[in-house]
């Protein structure tokens, strides 16, 4: 018997429980030599805002155990190139596109999400407010209740289809914080972003990062962030999406069992291209192993 | 564009040049050809067996033997990932997704036979012996310029010859020149009308301001630290006349007219 792998995120219907992390899967394109992209349950773009940014100096990226930093700093150029130059060229892949979505204001937010709804056909963001690596905005409102609150509301009024806040970790309790986005109408939590971190090049004596700290991704962070999405999803009725350090389609189940109705898959497609859909594949064959019918079973049995 | 793919290689042999430097040989363990790339190309490999090589190591199309099918690496212990990719026995396999980057430009115009000079430093002349045999095979006559710490540091010499003259430096005086390539006579011919440049930074920042000094067209090949090779990370930009660019995918070769450094 075919598993049922459809996933529902507020009014949004995915094929399959599986996503690709923002900044890690460039705009798609960039994956459909190894993947069919229609597979997907959809792919989350590259952090967008309302103007050009041109990220941060080189160098921006630190190799760790079992991971590593990053400090881009959200380059990407700007909302309308994106929809202009970009959207058309990938609207056609047959999944979801989700844009994700940074901002140093709640209006900032709000007109970039505004301009998606009114020039786009996409259905769903996810709100950035979790980003370690820019100087304003972007983590600071995620790790308030008051700027995740601030921010969420702003793009509730700009934005009619779904709404996923991006949660960050670096906070001491993040089930306040996706409480805070659910309370201001957040279709859905995303978690986690990067943890931030530092490394430092001892024999040049000198910070490997040019930020000096950076975003921590890949598995070293996996335990943190199943520990969190448990938590959350404890914490809120609405759907939790779970990421972070997910290399397999066993390292997603964690998630799933924790209570993540979707996963996302991040700095794992950097080393194996085809890790989405060698999870995807995983997923269903271990729910026919385990006799389930509906992936949407096992969110948080534990 | 060529399809990139990821493909299970077989090592054919591995051969150790000197201390520190390995040549891998290798063909795909399904017997299928090896994915066609161009001169200045570059590789992402899966390092197996090094608990703390995370991510992939880029490494340049060194050569693409057709009469035998294999693809040639050029390798520089210089940490845990390249040291263990240089003690790989013929027999084990490597994991790889090739072709990345966008290449060296070969000239253009038919018949134009000026001087092109292939500068190399270190494992900076991986990419130089596949962009000599294209180069050769479309009617040109590259000279090669290679520079080593020692003699027993210069690397693939025999091969090097089979596409043209070889000029040689060396920082000890073992071999050729006394000095750094900049040193080299032939970098300073006004007979040379085009420059490639592999190797150590501080190596192609002097090609370079001796190309840009002489008005002579040069094109760099970057090193930059890389997390996917595939354009979607934006880890491994250099800062150009158009801004932030990545240099897995918009180089890693980049004309000096495109670099803000000096
Ligand atoms: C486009 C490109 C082509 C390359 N071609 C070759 C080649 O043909 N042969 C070859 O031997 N090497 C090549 N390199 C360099 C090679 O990728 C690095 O030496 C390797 O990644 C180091 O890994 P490691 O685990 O051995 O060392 P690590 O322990 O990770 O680091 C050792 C040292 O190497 C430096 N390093 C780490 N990653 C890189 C990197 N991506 N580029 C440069 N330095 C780095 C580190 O800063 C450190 O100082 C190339 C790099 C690029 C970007
Ligand atoms: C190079 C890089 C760039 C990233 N850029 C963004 C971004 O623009 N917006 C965002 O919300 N998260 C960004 N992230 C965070 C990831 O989406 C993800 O939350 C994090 O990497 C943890 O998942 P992972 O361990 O599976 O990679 C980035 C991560 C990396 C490694
Ligand atoms: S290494 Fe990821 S964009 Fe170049």
């Amino acid at each position: 018997m075919a598993v049922d792998l459809t996933t529902r995120i507020g009014s949004l219907t995915l094929k399959n429980p599986v996503l690709t992390a923002s900044g890690t899967f460039g705009y798609g394109e960039e994956f459909s030599d190894f993947i069919d992209l229609d597979r997907l349950g959809g792919f989350i773009i590259k952090g967008t805002t309302l103007h050009a940014r041109e990220g941060n100096p080189y160098p921006r990226m630190a190799e760790t155990p079992s991971g590593m930093l990053n400090a881009v700093g959200l380059q990407n150029k700007g909302i309308d190139y994106m929809i202009e130059h970009i959207y058309p060229r990938i609207k056609s892949a047959g999944s979801e596109i989700i844009v994700n979505v940074s901002g140093a204001s709640p209006e900032d937010y709000a007109e970039v999400c505004r301009r998606i709804a009114e020039r786009t056909d996409i259905k769903a963001v996810e709100i950035n407010i979790s980003c370690p690596n820019v100087k304003q905005g972007g983590m600071a409102f995620g790790t308030t209740t008051s700027g995740a609150a601030a921010v969420t509301r702003a793009v509730r009024a700009a934005f009619p289809g779904v709404v996923i806040v991006k949660l960050s970790p670096n906070v001491t309790d993040i089930t306040e914080i996706a409480r805070a986005a659910e309370a201001e109408g957040a279709d859905a939590v995303s978690l986690i972003n990067t943890l931030m971190g530092m490394a430092v090049d001892v024999e040049r004596q000198r910070p490997c990062l040019s930020t000096v700290t950076g975003g921590l991704s890949g598995p070293a962070v996996r335990p943190v962030a199943v520990r969190m999405v448990w938590q959350t999803a404890k914490a809120v009725k609405i759907p939790v999406i779970g990421l972070g350090g997910i290399m397999d389609g066993r390292d997603a189940l964690e998630f799933i069992l924790a209570g993540a109705s979707a996963v996302e898959i991040g700095t794992a497609n950097f080393i194996d291209p085809q890790t989405t859909v060698k999870v995807i594949d995983y997923i269903s064959d271990y729910c026919q192993r385990h006799g389930v019918d509906n992936v949407s079973d096992l969110v948080g049995v534990i | 564009m060529v399809k990139k793919t990821i493909t299970d290689f077989t090592i054919k042999s591995s051969t150790r040049l000197s201390e520190t430097y390995a040549l891998l040989k290798l063909t795909p363990a399904d017997g299928s050809e090896v994915t066609p790339a161009m001169p200045g190309q570059f590789v992402q490999v899966a390092v197996p067996d090094a608990p703390h090589t995370f991510l992939r190591r880029p490494i340049s199309v060194n050569f693409i033997d057709r009469s035998d099918n294999t693809l040639w690496l050029l390798v520089r212990n210089a940490g845990e990932g390249t040291s263990r990719l240089c003690s790989l026995k013929a027999g084990e396999h490597l994991n790889i997704i090739l072709p990345l980057g966008n290449g060296f430009s070969i000239p253009e115009a038919e018949g134009d036979f000026r001087r092109l000079l292939l500068v190399g430093g270190g494992v900076g002349v991986a990419p130089l012996l596949f962009l000599g045999q294209a180069l050769a095979e479309s009617g040109r006559e590259p000279e090669f310029l290679l520079g080593a710490r020692s003699r027993a540091d210069l690397l693939e010499l025999d091969e090097f010859e089979r596409f043209g003259k070889v000029h040689l430096s060396t920082d000890d005086g073992s071999a050729g020149v006394h000095g750094v390539v900049t040193q080299h006579p032939v970098m300073h011919d006004p007979g040379i009308s085009r420059i490639y440049c592999c190797g150590p930074a501080p190596m192609m920042k002097a090609v370079a301001a001796i190309a840009r000094e002489r008005e002579v067209e040069c094109e760099v090949s970057l090193e930059n630290m890389m997390a996917c090779g595939l354009g979607a990370c934006l880890c491994c930009v250099e800062n150009t006349v158009r801004g932030n660019v990545c240099v897995c995918t918009e180089g890693p070769v980049f004309n000096i007219k495109q670099l803000t450094w000096q």
